[in-house]
């Protein structure tokens, strides 16, 4: 599973969980809202998760392509970056439930969030109603001011959960360390918050220039969260008389690496980039070059020793030229070689061995049909039969000619060479014994190898199609 | 693929027996190459009496010179070999009228089909040799049908397509026996080879072939409509 990026309030995990297991998205955030208050488990859960599960591209966007919101017990479209953000922020001032409560949550937003909020909607039966923030009733519009709510309200369900959590813990609110220890928590959450959002953002480069500054607003913040819960604890703890001059020191010596250390950090970065850049060419330069090995050179080669033969120079030329532009223009022809008709497949055998063995074949075909176990077989057994009619038959054209009559297949594969007895054929050598008649009679079908009756060999292959 | 020979045996440039031949195709070099390669009337048999190079020239110069055989290209300036066998179908008779040989680079089942069906007695591909060309013209020139493998094969496709017809379509249909003799020319047997397998003689397989040819060419509009809707031709 995945954590899904859209349409989260934090991680993504109840959302994820939701894809995976094929529940509405609202159950599980109800679910992890009433554990919660189990003693802290949902949170501990929740971070688990989110720890663990990778967000993902994995998961398909939920329910077909669009992001669907969950309202008044129906699934609507509705966009996925849509709520929050700047529009959102407008929406909720001109509605209902603007004033301070509004511009509070916008505020919030634009600190904590960062620009345009990921995620819309879903805060019907989410942690919404149980924060008791209140939800809209009703329009899909209106999911939108519900949707920077939610976030909200997920933020403070996390708070809650924390508190909750130490209070399992047999910490007392009252402690003084539980507000630091809370800060620390926020301030993480949002810093991994952003790291997640970075990473979507990598992947589905949207404007880069505008969010970055609000996701260097959201690790600042969260950072600042850290330190000051940081030295809060520390403080409560009692060393805080000594807190001043260490935090004095620390800065001091930071301040220093930073200025001896600084260019060196900065150029490692630019040059690791520079390095990543050259090593992903150098990848793709040694794919191609090894495919260009394997056939282009390997073809050249070969010419080269054949120069004073034309007709094999040109075969050679031929297939490898037949074989480079495939794999130049058409890769994805490449990946799904495997040719689903009979006529396709026996198309690319009969070109094959044409190339391969340089002697012309004429293929006929009547009438197609489409691939099957058996069919395959038969292709394979064809194969076979037209090498050897190319390599015994006298170096004249090979005939095939393959029909398909109801739910027969017969392929006949003749040449005008010498012919020779099944009979006399020793017994260690397989390929009409084992390749075509075995074959054939393996897969239900039956072979027969004859001599022709102006001179030469045929090959007639009989299968039933199966049934489908 | 190469196409082979068309599979005959009629015997070529039989002592004093010649046939006039127009080539019709709209690339010079092809026509000046054919015509080294068989116009040695000496040695072939064959006198090419005329060249035309688009269909208003080859309908004007069949109509002149009256050829045995016309070679006849199936893409052409000015509407392609079909055009020139409508506009010359009152030269071809049964008997003594010009008979017209498809030659083309196409191998496309629509030209071939096209061309027979306009009154080609045969079709053969540019790949052919000299030495089966010559047989070839011969064999049309006898009145008989050239049958290559391939030609073969689309028209029992062709036929396939239309296979349960109403009874009253029956005499557009293929016999068994028709049906038994083209597919052993689309694997390649020679006419010949054909008589001795079925135990009839060469003579039969030849009107066996005519047979087909003419049916192929009578046979109605709406078969052909619905060959071709079946292969996305239309």
């Amino acid at each position: 599973m995945y954590r899904s990026p859209q349409g989260r309030m934090l991680g993504g995990v109840a959302h994820g969980l939701a894809v995976h297991l094929g529940l509405p998205v609202s159950w599980v955030r109800v679910a992890f809202v009433l554990l919660f208050f189990a003693q802290g488990i949902g949170g501990l859960l929740y971070a688990a998760f989110w720890f663990v599960v990778p967000i993902g591209i994995g998961e398909p966007a939920q329910r077909g392509g669009t992001h669907w919101v969950y309202v008044n017990g129906a699934f609507v479209p509705a966009s996925p970056w849509q709520g929050g953000g700047p529009a959102g922020a407008e929406l909720s001032k001109g509605g209902r439930r603007g004033g301070w409560i509004g511009r509070l949550r916008e505020v919030l937003q634009h600190a904590l969030q960062g620009e345009p909020a990921v995620a819309a909607g879903d805060a019907v039966g989410g942690p919404a109603d149980a924060a008791g923030t209140g939800t809209g009733t009703g329009a899909a519009s209106r999911s939108q001011r519900q949707g920077g709510l939610g976030q909200l309200a997920a933020l403070v369900m996390l708070v809650i959960g924390v508190i909750a959590l130490l209070n399992a813990l047999n910490v007392q609110t009252a402690k003084p360390y539980t507000w630091p220890l809370l800060a620390i928590g926020v301030g993480v959450a949002l810093v991994w918050r952003q790291a997640d959002d970075s990473r979507w953002q990598r992947w589905f480069g949207l404007e880069e220039g505008n969010r970055r500054r609000g996701a260097y607003t959201r690790v600042g913040a969260g950072v600042l969260l850290v330190v000051a819960g940081t030295i809060a604890f520390l403080a409560t703890q009692g060393s805080g008389s000594t807190i001043g001059s260490v935090v004095e020191a620390s800065l001091a010596v930071l301040a220093g690496v930073l200025v001896l250390v600084g260019p060196y950090a900065l150029r490692m970065w630019q040059d690791l980039g520079a390095e990543r850049t050259a090593r992903i060419r150098a990848q793709e330069r040694a794919e191609i070059a090894a495919h260009v090995h394997d056939s282009v050179l390997h073809t050249l080669t070969l010419i080269q020793r054949r120069a004073e033969d034309p007709k094999e120079v040109l075969r050679l030329a031929r297939a490898q030229e037949r074989e480079l532009r495939l794999w130049l223009y058409r890769p994805e022809a490449v990946a799904e070689a495997a040719p689903d008709t009979m006529a396709e497949s026996l198309r690319a055998v009969v070109a094959e061995v044409e190339d391969r063995h340089g002697v012309p074949v004429e293929l006929v075909i009547v009438g197609d049909c489409p691939m099957d176990e058996r069919i395959t077989a038969q292709m394979q057994a064809a194969r076979e039969a037209t090498v050897n009619a190319a390599k015994y038959g006298g170096g004249g054209p090979v005939q095939v000619y393959a029909e398909v009559e109801g739910r027969t297949v017969m392929v006949f594969v003749r040449d005008h060479g010498p012919g020779f007895d099944p009979d006399t054929v020793p017994e260690d050598r397989m390929g009409v014994r084992e390749s075509i008649l075995g074959r054939m009679k393996r897969n239900g079908g039956t072979a027969r190898v004859r001599p022709a009756p102006d001179g030469g060999t045929e090959v007639e292959l009989e299968m039933e199609r199966s049934d489908d | 693929m190469t196409e082979a020979a068309p599979t005959g045996v009629s015997p070529a440039g039989e002592p004093g027996r010649t046939a006039r031949v127009v080539l019709v195709d709209d690339h010079r070099m092809f026509r000046t190459g054919v015509r080294a390669e068989i116009g040695r009337t000496e040695a072939t048999g064959i006198d090419v009496v005329g060249e035309a190079d688009d269909v208003e020239s080859a309908v004007r110069v069949v109509a002149e010179t009256r050829p045995d055989v016309v070679l006849l290209d199936v893409h052409l300036p000015g509407g392609g070999g079909v055009e020139v066998l409508r506009r010359s179908a009152g030269l071809m008779g049964e008997q003594g009228g010009v008979k017209f040989l498809a030659l083309s680079v196409s191998d496309a089942a629509e030209d071939v089909i096209g061309v027979i069906r306009g009154g080609a007695r045969g079709y053969v591909t540019k790949t052919i040799t000299g030495t089966d060309l010559v047989n070839a013209i011969f064999r049309i020139a006898d009145g008989d049908a050239v049958f290559s493998p391939r030609l073969a094969g689309f028209v029992l496709d062709a036929f396939a397509a239309t296979d349960t017809p109403p009874v009253d379509e029956d005499l557009d249909r293929l016999t068994q026996r028709e049906r038994e003799v083209l597919r052993l020319i689309a694997r390649g047997y020679a006419y010949k080879e054909i008589a001795k397998q079925l135990f009839i003689s060469v003579k039969t397989v030849e009107s066996h072939v005519s047979a087909v040819l003419r049916k192929l060419q009578l046979s109605n509009r709406h078969e052909l409509t619905r060959w071709a809707t079946a292969r996305r031709l239309v």
